[in-house]
């Protein structure tokens, strides 16, 4: 029993993680209809960013305080990612505009490839560290209630820590702050939006902006992790699964639906890996997402869809 | 006159539909007798086209059923429709916008295509007659409506006017044995609503096609059709032939607003 | 003043439903045709056999499948090479594990299998549309990834994961030498663009067609969304499969399941939406886009570098070659989303006219 919860939790940690890449598509796909395929890119370029500049500005400006190091370097690697999406709005989505959903999608994957290919020739393309002093030791928890406790990894819980609060602030930029406002209306109908005076090229561009900080912060928590290397890029594709359970447009969608795929991989991984074979959990989220959306096409949030003749 | 008025081939019964808490349609019942033209008239939101839907199965109605020909139909599909000799245009024009006239016309032959992809991959003998026969029959339909200098344009190119004819083509190759037409003659001048009560009045002439038609021009409901239905806010509230509608006193009020 | 129809006078249906109405495509195409048989078998080296027209061959036929289903169903698919490996990996199968069965059966047979795989995975087209169904072919493409690679009876049992065949012939013509392979590719993709023409100009392409523009219209017609979407599913899979094992047995020899990676559908899906969507001519200019492009930026980057006096590396051109591929995909995009078919029919209308402007 404490094994199976001990899974459960490190599937939810994980989860969280999905969640937070899952938000980035959700945020601009209401907003702009685009199915963001750069968001792993996106991902991978601010890991990238972020792990350089810690180690590059302490050196060009002489501090040797990691904290700081840290917070230059991530306001760096923010106002790189702002400066990504305004060039993106500028170069393309401003010229895309009522296009068809798949050439938006193949555009986004042209993004990628630049993104990809720009981040690691600026960048160098090693394997980095990110060190913004996570604690990195296991605890034991809850030892009176199964026997011999829970082992947690304290990484993953302070992961997830600032995943909800990043999830929280957006919550509460959405619904409180009159930008938040705009983009809401902006997703439910961009021409309704527009006639009533929201600038709609502004608003894609606050979206990718705040995309891309979400892809900052799921960056620097993968990084700090596993390190930042070139396949960071892929988990993209590790969270498409989550956005499809969650419904495209639905931010509690993104977030439940990671939790679910986070712990189905886990349970998938330890409990049915052994008897099939390992390395299941990519397909094996998907083969959920898939069945799941049989019974229920628009996902668990998403807005249902009636046909009107 | 060729046509004769002949028995009820199509009868609605009790039928009431809605989505989630909103009533579309209460309770409605009416029929339609074989080779009449009938008209579905009523204020906007009246709930015409989801009757429409009903019929042909688009929508599925909570309650009530469908008699077709003596067949009952608890839930209609849009397939049975169509195999049951039931084709339809649409008020918003629903045309295959990247295919060109001649192929969407031909869609309405579908249901009469014999022959399996293999043949047709092959471009092999029965499939080749079949295409050429469908597409001389297509050709009549083509002629019948006045649309040769259009045959090969794509569709989106296409004035609002000749893509009403072109949907009433497609529905017309489908040789149907009822017709609903969903205001046929919405959004056209003078001359292009006269060109269209012209081919509705042949289709019912030459054909014996029984139509079922929504329109909201008055005048040519009146003239055209041999019984009109009313409906407001979802509820039949009128029934009968064109003079007994016009002065059915609660269908004047639903029109003129309370207190006429 | 050469391209015009004047004249040309048709007296039945069947003279006007040919699939190049206009005399002077006729003889373009056939031409082509010749030239591709005979011409350019006497001008081309080995080089350009191995790493272009065999390629362009191999992945035009796939582009084929991927369009039948994007382009002429309406239905997106990132699964493309999940089809590929299927069509791959079974006609291996059948070639290693049936004695004497010759080539060509076990190519349709891997087809086939691929139509069937491809008929489960598109019931979700069923319920879903769009981008949904796009996500959810990717279940396919990462379940054949995991398969291929983990379960040891598909590979024979091979220990590093790849397979290879040898000795490939049909009757007695060996397929060795960089021109049979050639000849054998370009013979089958013939045949099977004609069949793709004539499908989409028969019934089936109609019903497929239907769905794409408008599925509740379609289904009031009389056309069966389920029978429409499904069969589409099955023919570009079956396509596809071809061209899978075609890539595994010809052009490879000797693959392992990274061959068919996701990477490999994304390229699919750009040659298809570059290359023009529901347009079998389409097809082809996109395979070649994304079959030359990135050869040549490998052979002009450098030489670029050269000029300003610039040694770039190997990884500096790799990272440069994504830049520049990502770039010219957006800017194809903005510049003419209907592809280089359009293009193409765009220019010919203008040929019609020409030498007057309208």
């Amino acid at each position: 029993m404490g094994f199976f919860v001990e899974t459960l939790i490190g599937g939810l940690m994980a989860g969280m993680l999905y969640s937070l890449v899952a938000l980035g598509f959700v945020l601009i796909f209401k907003a702009s209809g685009v199915f963001n395929f750069a968001q792993g890119a996106m991902v991978l370029f601010a890991a990238l960013a972020m792990a350089r500049f810690a180690v590059w500005i302490p050196g060009w400006l002489g501090i040797d305080n990691a904290l700081l190091g840290n917070i230059l370097a991530f306001l760096a690697a923010g106002g790189l990612m702002f400066a990504v999406a305004w060039v993106i709005e500028r170069l393309v989505l401003r010229h895309l505009v009522n296009q068809e959903g798949a050439t938006l999608l193949m555009a986004t994957l042209g993004i990628a490839y630049i993104l990809e290919g720009l981040g690691t020739s600026i960048f160098g393309s090693d394997i980095y560290k990110i060190d913004i002093g996570m604690p990195k030791d296991p605890v034991m928890i809850l030892e009176g209630t199964f026997e011999g406790g829970l082992l947690i990894n304290k990484e993953d819980f302070v992961a997830a820590l600032i995943a909800a609060v990043l999830v929280g602030l957006l919550t509460l930029f959405f619904q409180k702050t009159s930008t938040g406002r705009a983009l809401r209306a902006v997703a439910d109908d961009h021409q309704a939006a527009q006639s009533i005076g929201i600038p709609l090229n502004r608003i894609w561009v606050i979206v990718w902006c705040v995309a891309g900080v979400v892809a900052l912060v799921a960056g620097v928590i993968w990084g700090s992790k596993l390190g930042v290397q070139f396949s960071l890029a892929t988990v993209a594709l590790r969270a498409l699964p989550v956005v499809i359970l969650g419904g495209l447009t639905s931010v509690p969608g993104a977030i439940l639906g990671g939790l679910i795929i986070g712990v189905g991989e886990k349970l998938s991984e330890v409990y049915l890996g052994p008897h099939i074979g390992g390395g299941i959990e990519i397909w094996f989220s998907y083969q959920l997402a898939l069945v799941f959306l049989l019974f229920r096409p628009q996902g668990l949030f998403g807005e249902k869809i009636i046909d009107r003749v | 006159m060729s046509r004769e008025i002949g028995e009820v081939i199509l009868d609605l019964k009790n039928v009431s539909l809605a989505f989630g808490g909103v009533k579309a349609l209460t309770d409605i019942s009416f029929d339609v007798r074989e080779h009449e033209i009938r008209a579905i008239i009523g204020p906007n939101g009246a709930g015409k086209s989801s009757m429409l839907n009903v019929i042909n199965g688009v929508y599925r109605p909570q309650q009530g059923e469908i008699v077709l020909r003596g067949r009952r139909f608890a839930r209609m599909n849009p397939y049975k429709a169509a195999q049951a000799g039931i084709s339809r245009t649409f008020q918003n024009i629903a045309l295959f916008k990247g295919m060109s006239v001649i192929d969407n016309i031909m869609t309405g032959r579908n249901l009469k295509i014999r022959t399996n992809l293999l043949l047709q991959a092959l471009w092999w003998g029965p499939a080749r007659r079949e295409e050429l026969a469908h597409r001389a029959k297509v050709e009549e339909v083509i002629d019948f409506l006045e649309i040769q200098h259009i045959r090969k344009t794509p569709v989106g190119r296409l004035p609002y006017g000749l893509q009403k004819r072109v949907d009433l083509g497609r529905a017309l190759a489908m040789e149907p044995s009822i017709l609903l037409l969903d205001e046929p003659m919405a959004g056209m001048n003078v001359e292009e609503k006269q060109d269209m009560c012209r081919f509705i009045l042949d289709v019912n002439d030459q054909f014996g096609t029984t139509i079922v038609l929504i329109e909201h021009d008055m005048g040519v409901v009146m003239d055209i059709s041999d019984r009109v239905v009313v409906l407001d806010y979802g509820k039949k509230i009128g029934d009968g032939d064109p003079d007994a509608v016009r002065s059915n006193p609660e269908v004047v009020s639903a029109y003129l607003g309370a207190g006429h | 003043m050469l391209y015009r129809e004047n004249g040309q006078f048709k007296t039945s249906y069947a003279d006007d439903q040919q699939i190049f109405p206009i005399a002077q495509d006729r003889w373009l195409i056939i031409g082509l045709l010749v030239f591709a048989f005979i011409g350019v078998p006497l001008l081309v080296d080995e080089y350009l056999f191995r790493a272009i027209l065999i390629p362009f061959l191999i992945l035009s036929l796939a582009a084929l499948g991927v369009n039948i289903l994007v382009g002429f169903c309406g239905q997106i698919t990132l699964g493309a090479g999940a089809f590929m490996a299927v069509g791959a990996y079974a006609a291996y199968n059948f070639h290693i594990r049936v004695d004497g069965m010759p080539l060509l059966v076990s190519f349709l047979l891997g087809g086939l299998t691929s139509a069937l795989v491809g008929i489960f995975f598109g019931i979700p087209s069923l319920r879903v549309r769009g981008l949904y169904l796009a996500v959810a072919t990717l279940a396919a493409q990462f379940f054949t990834d995991w398969v291929f690679l983990r379960v040891p009876w598909f590979t024979d049992n091979a220990s590093s994961g790849s397979v290879s065949v040898s000795n490939l012939h049909i009757l007695s013509w060996e397929i060795a030498s960089p021109l049979d392979k050639y000849l054998f590719c370009l013979a089958l993709l013939t045949v099977f663009a004609l069949a793709a023409k004539n499908m989409t100009r028969c019934a089936v392409g109609r019903q497929w067609m239907a769905i794409r523009d408008m599925d509740v219209a379609a289904e009031v017609i009389g056309i069966r969304p389920m029978f429409a979407k499904l069969s589409a599913f099955a023919v570009s899979s079956f396509y596809v499969g071809i061209a899978g094992a075609l890539w595994g047995f010809i052009h490879l020899a000797s693959w392992e399941p990274a061959a068919f990676s996701v990477d490999r559908s994304f390229q699919l899906l750009f040659m298809v939406i570059i290359g023009g969507l529901g347009s079998v001519m389409g097809s082809f200019f996109g395979a070649a886009f994304i079959v030359i492009l990135p050869i040549a930026l490998n052979q002009f980057l450098p030489a670029l570098g050269g000029l300003f006096g610039m040694t770039i590396s190997t990884a500096g051109i790799s990272h440069a070659e994504l830049i520049i591929f990502g770039a010219l995909i957006i800017f194809f995009l903005i510049k003419e989303p209907h592809g280089i078919a359009r293009l193409w029919s765009t220019g010919k209308e203008k040929l019609r006219l020409w030498p007057f402007p309208h």
